[in-house]
């Protein structure tokens, strides 16, 4: 089985991410697989999907369009977004918007071009869980969870910015 | 200035150490080039035309003594003896290697420095006046303002991986002396009808292959709000901006596209759920940060001291040339700013030695409370000079190779690297710089001229901001040699203006010849001591383009 970090433990892991093929079509999967399916397939039909023996989750691709969706989606037990390639920042947007403005409160998980050096600012803007992308090594990354120990703005972990914390010496 | 507390000083030690493994990693196959390259851009580093280039961070501009000795010592040691100051303040150093980028770190950690955020698609160095706190017609001090910008944008979860660069400067005072308008963000201080603090916030300003002057999307924001806008500001633009190409990806083509109106619009409502939040400043804030800043005790004027200054003036020709042009009287009476000239014929404009940087240093020590700021144009300052110290400065200064009387004058070139370093380069600019100025060597001619800014890039990107230099050179390539385009017209401050290409480019040989001949036909056509700037206003760029492009008998 994969194994992912998640809250910081390494994992192992069931949730198959479906995306679309060539034709836009979704690949098959089990009726009792944990599956996480793009936002349109959901949107399309989220009664097929809970109706489901398997749990369903959803993933956004960095242009989502929250608007009505991010409201929708809050209650589902995962949401993933996916990072196509690491230089993408509109996902921390999308995580914080997801955290701070529709109070999701499940797992929040970054997939695709996901690595080590990303963890900490992905963690502090809201994401838990991080499938680390292949040709890096899942056990290692951990490290990349704690490169720094302070922040200076306030992020979804610590809303307080440094300057509101610490005080000046005397 | 600011002080690092140990939070501050823990960080930059903790970004050496995983830059230190990042490097590491590389080195040993664990991460492939495309992998590292956004990771020691975010640190400064560069793979150059000869090897790697590290741009060090000077934030907003402002130096001790101690970091100043500390970058001579490290050019010295890991690079071949000298630094170049940028139009953002920063420094480079053009000649490390990348095993020892790690190491020069550390170096500049242990005095407060870094590279962080220097390059890579992320919020740059905040830059500002290099008169702050001295200037005569300051509203607000700038730099408590820069430094909770700095505080703010390093390492900032959310915005590490922006579409593209994204720069900010701020100016306080009524002259913008900061290139505020080419800016992704510039930010003008300013007082309401009620007497509240606050800011202009331009946004969409920028150079390059487009440029643009940035336009007001906020007439006036509360100064406690300061932080959570830009939060909304940067959030829109991370979210909407253009990934799809690298030349449209800059703020100012969003905003162009959703039009100004439009674009505040969108930053409003994303700041109505910001507005209020923890990064708005309380009672007190604002005042702990202006006290990171607080004025040197000033001594009464020394009427004395101002009396032998007026007689050295008098007596000394070339001491009252310098005065005229590389000090300015500060609004403490009796105290000056002077500007050391990076700007001698036959030295890359904006390049300083070590051994430079360790005089200006011992004078910062001796003069100036261990202080220096690096000027948007590529000089060096020392604020709160008292007149009894101005000849004894200057004498020091000519010894250094420092006392170059041309501040402001066109001589003063802003000037990118070009194509002596730089891999985008199309032409090189250093040479051509030197060329002008040897043409230029009259310095009674170059007083008479008065103010003239000159500004040269190597290419497109527009490093030495050519586009606002009243004169302004550009390297293109031309079937694979090195063509010079002239522009007319273009200015920073208040109202900035993008200069107007004059006709086709010229050849290498050929731009000190038609620098001077632009300069002539000002001097025929001036009325009075109209300014170089006012008269290309008054005439337009014709006069100037026959002259130049006339047939020769
Ligand atoms: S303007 Fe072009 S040549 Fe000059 S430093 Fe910038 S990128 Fe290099």
């Amino acid at each position: 089985m994969p194994r992912i970090i998640k809250d910081g433990q390494l994992v192992d892991d069931r949730w198959i991410v479906l995306r679309r093929g060539e034709l836009g079509e979704l690949p098959p999967c089990a009726d009792d697989d944990d599956v996480i399916v793009p936002l349109d397939a959901w949107l399309a039909d989220p009664a097929f999907w809970s109706d489901r023996p398997g749990r369903c989750g959803v993933w956004l691709a960095p242009d989502a369009d929250l608007g009505p969706a991010g409201a929708l989606v809050a209650g589902l037990p995962l949401l993933a977004v996916d990072f196509p390639v690491f230089t993408d920042g509109r996902g921390y947007s999308i995580g914080r918007l997801l955290r701070e403005r529709y109070n999701f409160d499940g797992e929040l998980r970054a997939i695709g071009d996901v690595g080590r050096d990303q963890l900490q600012l992905l963690w502090q803007v809201g994401f838990n869980a991080f499938v680390i992308k292949a040709g890096q090594d899942v056990a290692q990354s951990l490290a990349g969870l704690d490169c720094f120990s302070e922040h200076y703005q306030g992020n979804y972990r610590d809303p307080q910015p440094l300057f509101k914390r610490s005080r000046p010496a005397t | 200035m600011y002080r690092y507390d140990e939070v501050d000083a823990r960080l930059v030690r903790e970004r050496v150490e995983q830059f230190r493994d990042q490097t590491r990693r590389f080195l040993a196959g664990e991460l492939t080039e495309d992998e590292f390259r956004p990771l020691r851009l975010m640190n400064g580093l560069y793979v150059q035309r000869h090897a790697p280039m590290l741009r060090i961070a000077i934030p907003y501009g402002l130096l001790s003594s101690a970091q100043l000795r500390t970058l001579a010592d490290v050019a010295r040691r890991y690079d071949r003896g000298y630094g170049h100051f940028t139009t953002r303040q920063n420094m480079q150093l053009n000649w490390p290697e990348l095993a020892q980028v790690p190491e020069i770190l550390a170096e500049l950690a242990e005095v407060e420095m870094h590279a962080i955020q220097t390059s890579g698609n992320c919020i740059r160095n905040t830059t500002t006046d290099p008169y702050a706190g001295v200037a005569a017609d300051e509203i607000l001090d700038p730099r408590p303002w820069c430094e909770l910008i700095r505080q703010w944008s390093t390492f900032h979860p959310e915005f590490t991986f922006l579409p593209r660069k994204f720069k900010i400067a701020v100016s306080g005072s009524v002259a913008d002396r900061a290139a505020t308008q080419v800016h992704d963000v510039g930010l003008w201080a300013r007082r309401n009808d009620e007497g509240e603090i606050g800011f202009t916030v331009l946004v969409g300003g920028g150079l390059g292959r487009t440029p643009m002057i940035g336009e007001v999307v906020r007439d006036f924001l509360p100064a406690r709000h300061l932080l959570t806008y830009l939060d909304a500001i940067l959030r829109v633009y991370n979210r909407y901006g253009r990934r799809d190409n690298k030349y449209k990806a800059r703020i100012k083509i969003l905003v162009k596209a959703l039009t100004v109106p439009g674009f505040a619009a969108k930053v409003e409502e994303e700041w109505s759920h910001l507005k209020d939040g923890p990064a708005t400043l309380e009672a007190g804030d604002a005042e702990r940060f202006a006290g990171y800043f607080s004025a040197p005790a000033y001594a009464k004027p020394d009427a004395s001291a101002q009396e032998e200054l007026e007689r050295t003036l008098g007596a000394e020709r070339a001491f009252a040339r310098w005065f005229e042009r590389n000090v300015h009287a500060q609004r403490q009476a009796g105290y000056y700013t002077v500007t050391l000239s990076l700007k001698k014929t036959g030295t890359p404009p904006g390049d300083i030695t070590s051994e430079q940087m360790e005089a200006a240093a011992d004078w910062a020590d001796r003069f100036a409370h261990g202080q220096l700021r690096v000027s948007h144009e590529q000089n060096l300052l020392l604020a709160d000079i008292g007149a009894g110290d101005l000849f004894a400065v200057w004498q020091l200064a000519r010894e250094q190779g420092f006392a170059t009387p041309n501040i402001g004058l066109v001589t003063d070139v802003i000037c990118c690297p070009g194509g002596d370093f730089c891999s985008l380069a199309n032409a090189k600019s250093i040479p051509v710089a030197e060329a002008i100025q040897r043409r230029l060597d009259d310095l009674d001619y170059l007083h008479d001229l008065g103010e003239i800014s000159l500004n040269m890039s190597g290419c497109m990107n527009a490093c030495g901001h050519h586009h606002i230099g009243n004169i302004g050179i550009l390297g293109v390539d031309k079937n694979g040699e090195e063509w010079y385009q002239v522009t007319l017209g273009g200015s920073q401050g208040n109202h900035a203006a993008l200069g107007r290409v004059i006709g086709p480019s010229v050849a290498r040989e050929r731009v000190p010849e038609v620098v001077a001949s632009v300069l002539a036909t000002y001097v025929e056509l001036r009325h009075a001591d109209e300014a170089f700037i006012d008269v290309v206003r008054r005439v337009g760029i014709d006069p100037f383009k026959e002259k130049i492009y006339a047939p020769h008998h």
